[in-house]
């Protein structure tokens, strides 16, 4: 037997996150460097992965049409034989980038927060935040690293749902709010925003599950036996052994796009992002926007276009449309938000119009694009959120009227503010540029209409981003901000790779497109399988 | 088939010749489940009335633990045996089945039972009075609330250890409900596990106005459903000439055969049938909890003492279903298209009014009350699937949810304030800083009621809307899927409450119990993980166990 990588990089977390909660009350600092401990180890085995991953592998099996498949790494065992459920494990490009994206980003969310959840008092000695705070971080990510490798649905749909519950406690349980709000009016802040998170993502995946059961019945009806396997059914549809009503296949696409939109988010499905990000840590504003939020844009490539490319392609119009809303909508509340985590989630809303953009332009740059964005998304927005963090913990208060004068005080941290910010309005020479563009290209080869009003876009995270930093960190010292001190070296330590990170991938992106690009083409080919549209094949052509 | 003609030949000779009236044969050892838990129920009587006052309680506890485990092995021996699935046959002349699904119910609900019995025999929760220790029971049922005789009883140190073999009776009845194969036994099991549970519902030992309340509301509407239940048998005997499942079951698929010259000008009566049926139908209902027949249910769990609650809860529920299993798909099914469509709206209305209702409530044992009614909702959309996949989904769902429900009323008697338990809400927030493990242990019996994923919960949800989706029922599921995200709501709102809210400062405490409510409680969460993680070997176990013998 194979050894089993990815359930390997999906326990390691998951075993971490028990040993951490296991840690007496009074070890609080043993619990963090353990958690630490775990989640480089998972970094080290998601490195692993990308080295052993063969991206070159992935084009021929699908091209020679072999069993093999798209997927590498594969595990597969029985488990549910009831159900029809089958635990399998596989990668693609996208799924190994991202699951290093997780893996890279989950140290520094620790090191970012490394005081966020100190107890105030220390009577009870049973209440353990600090080891309940990391421990739950750890779960999330062993929930999320399975979430990409699982190619059976139900496999999936389990990890991608269980997911909320660790997110849950750590929006509602951990907070900043305090100095604007009071201690309970913080603390009910945060359960609400705890409580709408929880309630928006449960929503749409028991929309879900009711399209997963959907599915089954359709797989169970036609094929004999039931099935959740991604491969088994785009190769029985592939062998038209599988023929999915039109209708039903609309409905099924329904119900799995309105759990991703959700989660991704989309508008108008969007609210519950601001409350939680607003309310949550920064840290966990950026495990939600950057690691969690991820499974929703990549699961409508790896799910909706591949089990449904033809209500994909008969949805397109509408998700585009939507995608563009996102964009235009998020960009304008960024620019009248007073408050600056609340105005990086619209900012990020603004950004996933661009992702969802990308995917469903179904064109080769676009879908280039859009996972190149997932990932370039993820490390603006934890450089940009992780420094607001740190300015806000300085001066205890989220809104920008209370800052000025900022980078005449503590200018590394300003500076490295301004890259974050510069990242994410896209700046040439920095990552994100260079998706965006593609997103936009790919878009204006289909849509040029939607590709025009996407630029508006562009424009607005300028002025959003641009006035944020004027504000906060130009002009007049203010009285408050005075003897505010600059980045500690923790804290420099969590900035630092990052700002590193987006100015080598702002330059030279070409290591993660090599890895994501073939699993593009791949998921390309899986949507035109059965109509090929030819400006499209123009395109690829003409690459 | 032989049994039926037996009875009907029986019957038939009785008229001739009365004196000669053949010694029916009875299969003791494949009925042996049931006899050891009366026999043991007798003796439970016999040790109340003999044995000296402070040597009761260990003695019952030891011999209610060994019927039920003993009974339990039972089971399991026949079903080694192959009377689960080849050999499944009726016994006891056609009057009880002894097949998977009996075996596999019977089974369930003795596990839950014995888990049962270790909430009810838990006296540490409370400080001891008078130097005896209390449980949840009152001193002297028989004694008025507050009065002379009371305080005396109170004084006296006693404890009404009848509870044992009440229980025992109660499960008794149990056993033979699902199994009944005859109309005439599916009654008196009815009554034998009812009326135990009446009086068990007035014992508790806090709040006795409100528990009284609650044993005579259930008894009046008990009764009630009772009577319709009654009337149902003798209009369907009317239509049948005969009260054996299999007998009416011939009938209604057009074998009429003219038994009695008295029944001629009814047998084979369309309305009797379905007036009868409707009746009887009724009656099971009632006992499950679904609406329009769930009146009871939120007075009834919260007036009980909260052990009772949790079995009643739990195995009422498996005895409920697997009775109303047998009739819907050995009796009835000829008459698919007629009752179909009643038990979709049914199981619809029960869903939704169960989760919605549920959302306003401000007390803990009444949320899961209505709570209960939603999950019979759930369980009703795998009964109307009408396929072995359903029978087999409902199963698991019984087995997954009655350990749950089990667990969170065990949570339920260790939060305690100085007026007993003290189950309203709002003295639940903050529980998770007081108490870290009692908060996450509810949070995670409330998160596998809502059917999160890696808990049992989510398992029974899959299996039997995929049961009720493959049976033809979609929109059932989507009214599942939309009263589960609305039972969300409310469970998680508990959890909030418990976890994010500031602890008041009069707030409850919680007890430190005896080991016998920890394992009852570590049992559920044990059960409720496993089925979740790992489902495949009880899917199986059901999946076998799906086929009613006829």
């Amino acid at each position: 037997m194979a050894f089993p990588l990815l359930t390997l990089t999906a326990a390691i977390p998951a075993v971490g996150a028990v040993a951490t909660a296991a840690v007496p009350a009074g070890r609080r600092t043993a619990a963090k460097w353990l958690a630490l401990a775990f989640s480089l180890a998972t970094l080290a085995l998601a490195a692993v992965q990308l080295v052993r991953f063969d991206p070159g592998g992935t084009s021929q099996a699908s091209s020679s049409g072999g069993a093999k498949g798209p997927f590498q790494l594969t595990e597969s065992h029985a488990w549910i034989a009831d159900f029809g459920v089958r635990y399998e494990l596989g990668v693609d490009g996208i799924a190994v980038v991202l699951i290093a994206l997780a893996a890279l980003l989950i140290p520094f969310i620790m090191l970012a927060g490394w005081h966020d959840a100190d107890p105030l008092e220390t009577r009870s000695s049973r209440w353990r935040p600090t080891q309940g705070f990391f421990a739950l971080i750890l779960m999330v990510e062993a929930m999320v690293v399975i979430s990409f490798e699982a190619t059976d649905v139900f496999l999936f749909y389990i990890f991608f749902e269980a997911m909320l519950i660790p997110m849950y406690f750590l929006i509602g349980g951990f907070g900043d709010g305090a100095a604007e709000h009071g201690e309970a009016g913080a603390a009910a802040q945060r359960s609400y925003a705890a409580v709408k998170f929880l309630l928006y993502n449960l929503v749409g995946g028991l929309i879900m599950l009711a399209a997963v059961i959907g599915l089954y019945a359709v797989t169970a009806d036609q094929l004999g036996t039931g099935t959740f396997s991604l491969q088994e059914i785009v190769q029985a549809r592939a062998a038209g052994k599988l023929d999915i009503a039109t209708t039903t296949e609309r409905a099924l696409f329904l119900g799995f796009f309105f759990a991703f939109a959700v989660k991704a988010p989309l508008w108008p499905l969007h609210t519950w992002l601001p409350n939680a990000m607003g309310e949550a840590t920064a840290p966990v504003a950026v495990l939600i926007t950057a690691v969690v939020d991820k499974v929703g844009t990549f699961a409508m490539l790896r799910f909706c276009l591949q089990l449904f490319p033809e209500a994909s392609k008969w949805a397109t119009p509408v998700i585009v449309v939507l995608s563009l809303i996102s964009i235009l909508y998020g960009a304008l509340l960024a620019v009248g938000q007073r408050d600056i985590k609340r105005l990086v989630a619209y900012a990020s809303i603004s950004h996933f119009g661009f992702i969802v953009l990308g995917i469903f332009a179904m064109t080769s740059q676009g879908q280039s694009g859009a996972t190149l964005y997932m990932v370039n998304h993820g490390v603006s927005t934890a450089a940009l959120m992780l420094v607001a963090g740190f300015l806000i913990s300085r001066r205890g208060s989220r809104l920008i009227a209370d800052y000025g004068g900022v980078q005449k005080v503590a200018p590394v941290l300003a500076g490295t503010f301004l890259v974050g910010g510069l990242a994410t309005l896209s700046l040439p020479g920095l990552a994100p540029f260079v998706s965006e563009f593609l997103v936009l290209v790919g878009t204006f080869s289909r849509y040029p209409v939607a590709g025009g009003i996407a630029t508006l876009g562009i424009v607005l995270a300028a002025l959003y981003v641009l006035v944020l930093y004027q504000r906060t960190m130009t002009g007049p010292v203010k009285e408050e901000v005075r003897g505010m001190p600059d980045l500690r070296a923790r804290e420099l330590a969590v900035v630092a790779p990052l700002i590193a990170l987006l100015l080598f991938l702002g330059v030279y992106p070409k290591p993660v497109t090599e890895i994501l690009d073939p699993a593009v083409r791949h998921t390309m080919s899986q949507v035109h399988q059965a109509d090929p549209k030819p400006d499209v094949n123009d395109v690829e052509a003409a690459k | 088939m032989s049994h039926a003609a037996s009875v009907h030949s029986l019957w038939t000779m009785s008229a001739d010749a009365p004196q000669k009236i053949p010694a029916p044969h009875i299969e003791y050892a494949q009925l042996s489940p049931t006899l050891i838990v009366l026999g043991a129920a007798v003796l439970g009587i016999l040790v109340e009335a003999f044995l000296p006052r402070r040597t009761r309680h260990p003695v019952q506890l030891l011999l209610t633990c060994v019927a039920l485990a003993a009974a339990f092995a039972a089971v399991v021996a026949l079903a080694a045996g192959g009377y689960g699935t080849g050999k499944a046959h009726a016994a006891a002349m056609g009057a009880v089945a002894v097949d998977g699904p009996a075996l596999f119910l019977q089974g369930t609900i003795l596990l839950v039972s014995l888990v049962a019995v270790f909430t009810f025999a838990e006296r540490r929760l409370d400080p001891a009075a008078h130097g005896r220790p209390v449980d949840s029971f009152a001193a002297q049922g028989a004694a008025v609330p507050g009065g002379r005789a009371e305080q005396d009883a109170v004084r006296a140190g006693f404890t009404t250890t009848e509870v044992f073999p009440l229980l025992l009776f109660a499960v008794g009845g149990m056993l033979v409900f699902p199994a009944a194969d005859d109309l005439l036994t599916l009654f008196v099991a009815l009554e034998v596990f009812s009326l135990p549970l009446y009086v068990l519902c007035a014992l508790a030992r806090r709040k006795r106005l409100l528990s009284q309340e609650s044993a005579v509301k259930y008894f009046l509407l008990g009764a009630f459903s009772s009577a319709f239940l009654l009337f149902g048998v003798a209009l369907l005997y009317g239509y049948a000439g005969t009260v054996t499942y299999s007998g009416i079951a011939d009938v209604v698929n057009g074998n009429v055969r003219m038994l009695d010259p008295a029944l001629a000008a009814t047998t084979g009566n369309d309305a009797l049938l379905l007036i009868g049926g409707a009746l009887v139908l009724m009656g099971l209902l009632f006992k499950v909890g679904a609406v329009p027949f769930h009146m009871w249910t939120p007075d009834v769990y919260q007036g009980a003492p909260t052990p009772v609650t949790g079995f009643m809860a739990a195995a009422t529920k498996v005895a409920g279903f697997g009775a109303l299993l047998r009739l819907l798909y050995v009796v009835l099914p000829g008459l698919r298209w007629d009752w179909r469509p009643v038990m979709w709206g049914v199981a619809i209305v029960t869903m939704l009014v169960g989760a919605i209702v549920a959302v306003t409530q401000t007390d803990v044992k009444r949320l899961l009350a209505y709570s209960s009614i939603a999950h019979a909702g759930f369980i009703l959309a795998g009964v109307v699937a009408t396929s072995p996949d359903g029978v087999s989904s409902v199963l698991f769902y019984l087995g997954a949810y009655s350990f749950v429900t089990l667990g969170a009323f065990s949570v339920v008697t260790l939060v305690r304030d100085a007026g007993g338990e003290a189950t309203h809400l709002s003295k639940w927030a903050g529980l998770g800083r007081r108490s870290p493990l009692t908060a996450a242990t509810f949070a995670v019996f409330l998160l596998a009621f809502a059917g999160i994923p890696l808990t049992s919960g989510f398992a029974g949800k899959f299996a039997v809307f995929k049961a009720a989706a493959q049976g033809g029922a979609g929109p059932l599921v989507i009214v599942g899927v939309v009263s589960s995200a609305i039972a969300a709501f409310f469970y998680v709102r508990v959890i909030v409450l418990m976890f994010f809210s500031e602890p008041k400062e009069d707030g409850p405490t919680v007890a430190v119990p005896s080991p016998l409510t920890s394992s009852a409680i570590a049992i559920g969460v044990a059960v409720t993980l496993a089925l979740g993680v790992a489902p495949q070997y009880f899917l199986d176990l059901a999946g076998r166990a799906g086929v009613f013998v006829r």
